[in-house]
């Protein structure tokens, strides 16, 4: 079905808002800045995205549905990234095309890009429908963004239950919009909380941060220039793991060391 | 108690709820992951008492059976406090079958309970 060397990656949540698009356009990004030729592919038909957050949105022809109907080839349907031109962007179709395309469907465009890229990041809908089950299908393996908030863990808990009886593997975890001092300060569901209960390895954790906002607002992903803010840097050692790189993943709820961290440590021991 | 949970109570603050949420998320994840919804739960609980209250005497206000998840593994519970072992008169008798053969008796069962009927 694929060729040997691509990698059909899919980002999928359960749960919407949690950082889906997002994590797959820094992402994307990232991995084509260390040299990998990426593409993205918007499997979100009924409320596409990634074209907004990639900044790409002006520059769509044709889309996914087009390729499928055999109204234009893939070349056509591709949009290249400007200043990172080894990202291309496959949009997706029209919200109508939604009622008849099939997990097929999906498998055949996926077989296309990876004849040409070495990752293809597919950016799964919100939910565990049909639309989850056409984008699943066309994956190899995936990745689960979730925050640490309990509706968020409980659908990511779901979809990974799918994804593991649809044979989908590895399954690896991203945790987003990380508040280390409220984890710190036991406000929060902590790091081991999530991985403990979810029970899949750690791909990465992102701190919450506002310049991801400003990103979208521009259309240029945190991870475009040098990152220099927590979310960047974090997007960027997702991709470089991703790639086999060994990063140590630091959990900034317990990073500060010190005065702080002795007395935190001190307020926090069970004294009866 | 953690010495902030303390100083939290003094000043009036609110205690840190991610104790909370983890146990609710533990707990509502246990029933999604088995699949059973709470009614067939109850059933099966029930059935599961009385089975049980066949052998022994149980203290059933005190005893418990719930789901618990660990590692995406789910597994029944069942905590029973025993307030003591009935005496002979094991499982319902088998009218067709061959005689079942008579479990050993506990020994020195100093009290006789009426069976159940």
């Amino acid at each position: 079905m694929t060729s040997a060397n691509a990698r059909l990656i899919l980002i999928c949540s359960g749960k919407g808002g949690v950082g889906k698009t997002t994590l797959t356009a820094n992402l994307g990004i990232a991995l084509a800045r260390q040299g990998e030729s990426v593409a993205v592919l918007d499997a979100d038909f009924g409320l596409r995205n990634l074209d907004l957050l990639l900044g790409l949105e002006n520059r769509i022809i044709y889309t996914a549905q087009d390729v499928l109907a055999g109204t234009c080839r893939l070349e056509q349907a591709l949009v290249r990234h400007k200043q990172q031109p080894t990202l291309s962007l496959l949009p997706a179709g029209n919200p109508r095309m939604l009622e008849w395309i099939t997990p097929d469907d999906m498998r055949r465009i996926a077989a296309l890009l990876a004849e040409q890229f070495r990752f293809v990041l597919i950016d799964c809908p919100a939910g565990i429908e049909d639309g989850f089950r056409n984008a699943a299908a066309a994956a190899e393996e995936a990745i689960v963004v979730t925050t640490p908030e309990v509706s968020a863990v409980r659908d990511a808990d779901r979809v990974i239950g799918l994804l593991n009886s649809m044979g989908v593997k590895p399954v690896q975890l991203v945790l987003n919009r990380v508040r280390p001092e409220m984890m710190a300060n036991q406000e929060m569901l902590s790091v081991t909380d999530v991985t403990d209960i979810l029970a899949l390895p750690l791909l990465g954790l992102v701190q919450e941060d506002k310049q991801v906002i400003v990103s979208t607002n521009k259309g240029e992903p945190l991870t475009l220039g040098e990152p220099s803010t927590p979310a960047g840097c974090a997007y960027q050692n997702v991709a470089r793991r991703l790639r086999g790189d060994a990063v140590p993943i630091v959990d900034p709820s317990t990073e500060r060391r010190g005065l702080r961290s002795r007395l935190r440590k001190l307020m926090t021991t069970r004294i009866f | 108690m953690a010495l902030m949970d303390f100083i939290n109570r003094l000043l009036g603050r609110q205690a840190p709820s991610a104790s909370t949420a983890r146990q609710r998320l533990q707990l509502v994840l246990a029933h999604d992951r088995s699949d059973l919804n709470p009614e067939l739960l109850e059933q099966m609980r029930r059935e599961i008492l009385e089975v049980v209250s066949r052998y022994v005497e149980i203290d059933t206000a005190a005893g418990d059976v719930s789901l618990e998840t660990e590692d995406r593994v789910t597994a029944l519970v069942a905590n029973l406090p025993i307030l003591r072992a009935r005496p002979v008169e094991p499982a319902p008798p088998d009218e067709t079958g061959p005689p079942a053969e008579q479990p050993p008796v506990p020994p020195e069962p100093e009290w006789v309970e009426p069976p159940a009927d």
